[in-house]
Parts: structure tokens; C-alpha cells; sequence
């Protein structure tokens, strides 16, 4: 049984317009020690899958399927549970590093209220074993740090902050949602080692929630594509960069310019992402799909195995897309 | 050839207030933009990179007046734009325009886009008849692949992609020979940031247009430019064609920044070797003595603490600056 288990994960929220589908008909699962990127464009659902999984989500959001960790079911779980998972179990990073804190709190406090809830430290020791993770995460000086109110920080060094906190009780699994998005590459670069260390050290298991395939490609082992709240393409990371079998994968890769080659133009996905209110009933991908056929306008193709632990949702065969 | 722009020394100082609340200690000052020289030839683009808090926008906004400056700004040979008061500049300003980072934030919620992108007509031509400024929108809307139809929709009707199409639209409608973009596609998904970077790429050959792109995403940045310059704190690190740059980068900062950005091919990614930077950019209240890069700089030496290098040019390309005193 794997460690952490997503199963036909639905969330849908409602809206004065309507009901927004968000995301539909999930699965994934990450054991112990592994990386996991989901991997998508803003609205694609990706953020909403991990804050469904950990009961975060808004008020007007319900989430439907089954989320389980080592074996005990997450969604709409009462908050006891929830809170005792959240500590130990998994923890989050979020996106904004600005806006994730308190203002109003120096960071020891932030920091040791972690312990002093969740493990009943007294608060000396909470402040001890803060210290050593504001270290352990390369913050300079943090025996004096500690004390600082988080507008004292700077942009990369309040994520680091956040990562310190999220860590506190070692989670056996992290889920970060676009942790260096609003970082400098040089600062980027020195977070994801950071992680990739933390993952040597503590055997932690991550889900890395991003729009950078550059550090998918770097960090991860496997790799989920959202579209339109749903799965198009899942597998290990280096098949997918290798031969990526969907059209909209493929229209990514070509669509990044890379800083080692140099092509004389992009390639596009024309048009703009869908509109989460109106499901078309066939694929999400079809009206900017290069390859769509009258059939994809009509029938949703389900997400199946079509090699060695990949999975792809694309009628058209993979032999027949063009290269 | 004359360069279309030539900026001599250009300085940027912004007053910090005092060091503590006593009315006779000192003021502080923060050189945003500290001593920038470089050329612009006509029908180019340049690429400016940088950490943020390197001075970028800073640098793109004093080149119009939108901060005060010191410095020279000679633009077509001729004409000092930074000696020039605010209604002499006006006949410039429609030779200079400008796209924005936030595309939603940059457009007046309250007009449509007919009138967002007729303004800058309406200002700098007033001659023209209602019926030649709604014919010029048409067209260029066209170009820009917004639908004519859209004329009378408000930018909170648009997705990002779209509303920097409407940005694009309303700086090219003047038919300017400078365009400065600044982090004109940060803002965007992937998928739509490769149709602007496409869309700018083509106006600009149609047009003849020079164009000063800044973005801290490099990649994008080569993909665009023919020459970047790399910022530090304010001060010119490295400046060179796009491939000396990128395949011969001479300055350890411009090596770290591009050897931190991740390419999207794990057997590439995972061999590469990372060169981390240590730290984070030092305060610009307070910048390091001689080179400003030395805190983090993985080969300085006493010589970096003394004197600040000056930029100066490789032996073997005479177009190739670099601000080291060690340069690799």
C-alpha cells in the first residue's frame, strides 16, 4: 500500500455562475522518499488537489473520491484527524512566501506555536529546535534571526522560513505548491537543493506542485500533467521528457525556449486555457489540440495504461501523433 | 551608424530617509541605477537581466522620465532626453513606448479597449479624424489577433495573454522606433507566454522597431535579444552579443545566473553542474565596497575589496564588456 493515495479525486466549487469543476477524476499515489510534480497551467487545478487533500479548500468547494494516508481517510475528515496528520504527516508549503506568514508575529513565535501545539514542547525547547531547522534550511545567523518579524526577511529568505516551518515536525511528506515561483533563479536553484537534501536526510516524500518543467526535470521521479482539472499524461519523469505521448505535453516542451539551444521560433498552443464553467464533452484540450479529430469534440477519452506505469488520455494512438 | 539611443553614466538615486530617528544623522540614499553606459543600435533588441532589486525597471523607467535621473540619455544622435522638460519630451514619448508587467494592472478598467488603444493616439496626433483613429485601432487590433469585435469589451473581459496583446496594441499604435518591455511576459502560462514572445518578435521585424526587453527569465531573454546586458545592484556586470553571453559568459556572475536556470531535460538537468550562489543580494542601502558582487562571488580576492572593476572589453571581441577584475 503506498504511502499517500489520491482515488478519483473530484472538486468542484459553487459559484453564482454555476458549478466550477476544478478537478476531475484524480488518482495518484507517492511512497516514501519519492518526488511527484504535478505539473499544469494556472486554473488547471493543481493547487486545488492538494488543498482538497488536505481539507483546505474554500467554503463553497466540496471534494468527492478518497484521499488516504498510511491507510486513514483524509477527505472530509473531522479536524481532529486532520490536524494530527497535518503535524507529522504531511505538511505544505505555499505559494506566496509574502502573504503565508503573520505579520504581526515575530518568527520564533510562529515557529515554536508549531511545536508547543502539535508535540507539547515547552516553549524553550520549542525555540531550540526551531533554531537548528533555520539552520538545517541555510539561514544565516538564525540564532538572532529567530526573533525577526517577516517583513525583516527578504523575498527567498521567507520561503526558506515557510520550508523551516513546514518541516518543524518532520513530515513524512511535503507538498509545495510553486515554492520558487516568486524567486530569483539563483535563489531557486539553492531552495531546490535544499529540498533535494532534506529528501537524502529525512526519506521525506515530495509533491512538488509547479509550471517549470526545467525543475521537473531536475528534481522529480514522477510526473502528472493537469489540464482543465484533469490528468492528460502521468508517468516517470524521464519517459515523459523523452517521448511525451500527449499533444498538449508535447506543445509545452516545444513552447519553453531553453537557455542551452536556440530555436528560431517558439512553438505555440494557440488559444487560451478553457473555462471551468462550461465542461465540453469531449476532450478539455480539443479546441487548441494540433492533432483533434471530430472524435475528441464528442467522446472524453479516459486516462489509460498504454506502456510500463504510463498513463495518457488521448484517443488518438501515440504512434499516430505527429513527431 | 548612429546608435538610436546612447546612455552615457546614467545614475538613479532614491532618498531612504535617515539613518535613525534623530534629526542630525545622516541620509541615506539607495543608487538604484549606479553609473550605466550602453548603446542601443537602431532595429535591435536588447536584453536586460538581473536578480529583482538589481535596478532593471528602474533603469527602464528613468530612460523615460518617469524617474528623475542623471546621466545622459542621447537619443537618435541628436537630442538629450534627460535635459528635455516634460513638454519638450512629449514628441518623443510617442518614439519611446512602453508594455508592462502586470497586464490587467496597466490598463484603465474603466475604458474599453477602443478607447485604451486609441488614447495614445488621440494625444500624440491630434489631427487625425475619428473615423482614421477608429480605422488605425481596427488594424492594429488585427495584428495583435485581437478580434475587431472586441472593440467596446473592458480589459476585466479578457484573460492575461489577451490584455498584453491590448498593451502591445496601445504602444505600437504610434508607430514608435524604441519599445521598452518590461517583464512583458512573467505574468503569463507557458503556452501564452510563447504567443507574445512570438507576437513581439514579428512586430518588431514588420516594424523596424528597437527594443529594450527586461526579464528575469533568461532563457526567454536569449530567445529574444541579439545583445543582454546582465545587472548587478545597479551596476553593469556583463554586456555582450546573445551568444558570447550565453555560450561565453566572462563575468562568475552571469556564469551562476545562467547555470542556476533548469532545463527542461532530466539526463541534462541531473549531470549539470550547479553553481550555487551563496546568500542573497546585499542590501543596496549599504552595497559592498569595490566590486558589488564580491560577498557572493566564488573566486574574489582582496584585489575585489579595494576598487571597483571597470567594464572593459575581451581581447578577442571587441563588443564583449565585463565588469571583473578577473574575468574567466
Amino acid at each position: 500500500m503506498p504511502m499517500f493515495e489520491i482515488n478519483n479525486l473530484s472538486v468542484a466549487f459553487n459559484t453564482d455562475e454555476g458549478t466550477v469543476n476544478a478537478v476531475s477524476d484524480l488518482s495518484l499515489s507517492i511512497d516514501k522518499g519519492r518526488s511527484l510534480a504535478i505539473v499544469g497551467e494556472s486554473g488547471s487545478g493543481k493547487s486545488q488537489t492538494a488543498f482538497a487533500a488536505l481539507g483546505l479548500l474554500a467554503r463553497n468547494g466540496k471534494a468527492t473520491g478518497s484521499v488516504r494516508f498510511d491507510g486513514a481517510e483524509l477527505l472530509n475528515a473531522p479536524l481532529k484527524t486532520l490536524n494530527q496528520v497535518r503535524s507529522t504527516g504531511i505538511s505544505m508549503v505555499f505559494q506566496d512566501p509574502m502573504t503565508s506568514l503573520n505579520p504581526f508575529m515575530r518568527v520564533s513565535d510562529q515557529m515554536a506555536e508549531v511545536l508547543i501545539h502539535h508535540k507539547g514542547l515547552s516553549k524553550k525547547d520549542a525555540l531550540r529546535q526551531s533554531v537548528e531547522m533555520l539552520d538545517a534550511v541555510h539561514i544565516p545567523d538564525a540564532k538572532a534571526r529567530l526573533h525577526y518579524y517577516p517583513h525583516e526577511f527578504s523575498g527567498g529568505m521567507r520561503q526558506r522560513v515557510m520550508i523551516a516551518m513546514s518541516l518543524l515536525c518532520k513530515p513524512k511528506l511535503l507538498i509545495a505548491d510553486e515554492p520558487t515561483t516568486a524567486l530569483d533563479v539563483t535563489v531557486q536553484a539553492q531552495i531546490m537543493d535544499l529540498f533535494g537534501e532534506l529528501r537524502r536526510e529525512f526519506g521525506m516524500a515530495v509533491i512538488l506542485i509547479t509550471h517549470d518543467l526545467g525543475v521537473v526535470a531536475g528534481f522529480c521521479d514522477e510526473v502528472l500533467v493537469m489540464y482543465g482539472g484533469r490528468v492528460m499524461e502521468q508517468g516517470p519523469v524521464d519517459a515523459m521528457f523523452d517521448s511525451p505521448s500527449h499533444p498538449y505535453t508535447r506543445g509545452l516542451l516545444q513552447a519553453i525556449p531553453r537557455v542551452d539551444q536556440l530555436s528560431p521560433t517558439l512553438k505555440t498552443i494557440p488559444g487560451s486555457p478553457p473555462n471551468l464553467l462550461s465542461q465540453p464533452a469531449g476532450c478539455p484540450f480539443a479546441p487548441r489540440c494540433s492533432e483533434v479529430q471530430p472524435l475528441c469534440e464528442t467522446t472524453r477519452p479516459a486516462l489509460e495504461a498504454f506502456a510500463e506505469g504510463r498513463l495518457r488520455a488521448c484517443t488518438r494512438p501515440v504512434l499516430e501523433l505527429a513527431s | 551608424m548612429t546608435p538610436l539611443l546612447d546612455v552615457e553614466n546614467l545614475r538613479v538615486t532614491f532618498s531612504a530617509g535617515r539613518e535613525n530617528a534623530l534629526p542630525w544623522s545622516p541620509q541615506r540614499v539607495v543608487k538604484a541605477v549606479n553609473g550605466v553606459s550602453f548603446t542601443l543600435r537602431p532595429g535591435e533588441t536588447l536584453g536586460i537581466v538581473g536578480e529583482s532589486g538589481c535596478g532593471k525597471s528602474t533603469l527602464a523607467r528613468a530612460l523615460i522620465q518617469m524617474v528623475e535621473a542623471e546621466g545622459s540619455v542621447t537619443f537618435d544622435g541628436t537630442t538629450d532626453l534627460l535635459s528635455l522638460s516634460p513638454k519638450r519630451m512629449q514628441p518623443y514619448r510617442s518614439q519611446i513606448q512602453m508594455i508592462f508587467q502586470d497586464p490587467l494592472a496597466s490598463l484603465n478598467p474603466r475604458m474599453t479597449v477602443g478607447e485604451i488603444i486609441a488614447e495614445p493616439l488621440k494625444t500624440h496626433q491630434p489631427h487625425l479624424s475619428a473615423a482614421e483613429v477608429k480605422a488605425r485601432v481596427r488594424a492594429m487590433m488585427e495584428r495583435v489577433s485581437l478580434l475587431p469585435n472586441q472593440i467596446n469589451r473592458y480589459p476585466h473581459e479578457f484573460s492575461g495573454g489577451q490584455c498584453q496583446r491590448i498593451g502591445i496594441a496601445r504602444a505600437l499604435i504610434v508607430e514608435p522606433k524604441l519599445l521598452i518591455c518590461d517583464e512583458p511576459v512573467s505574468a503569463l502560462d507557458v503556452s501564452i507566454q510563447a504567443q507574445v514572445v512570438n507576437l513581439l518578435k514579428d512586430i518588431q521585424q514588420e516594424m523596424g522597431l528597437s527594443m529594450i526587453f527586461i526579464a528575469h527569465d533568461l532563457s526567454v531573454v536569449q530567445h529574444i535579444s541579439d545583445r543582454v546586458m546582465v545587472l548587478y545592484l545597479g551596476k553593469v556586470m556583463e554586456i555582450a552579443n546573445r551568444a558570447a553571453l550565453y555560450s561565453a559568459p566572462r563575468h562568475p556572475y552571469t556564469k551562476a545566473l545562467i547555470s542556476a536556470v533548469p532545463i527542461p531535460d532530466p539526463a541534462i538537468e541531473r549531470a549539470k553542474k550547479h553553481m550555487l550562489l551563496e546568500g542573497d543580494l546585499p542590501s543596496p542601502l549599504n552595497p559592498p565596497s569595490g566590486c558589488v558582487f564580491r560577498t557572493r562571488c566564488p573566486i574574489a580576492q582582496d584585489a575585489c575589496a579595494q576598487s571597483a572593476p571597470a567594464l572593459a572589453s575581451a581581447e578577442n571581441d571587441a563588443d564583449h564588456f565585463t565588469a571583473c577584475h578577473f574575468p574567466g
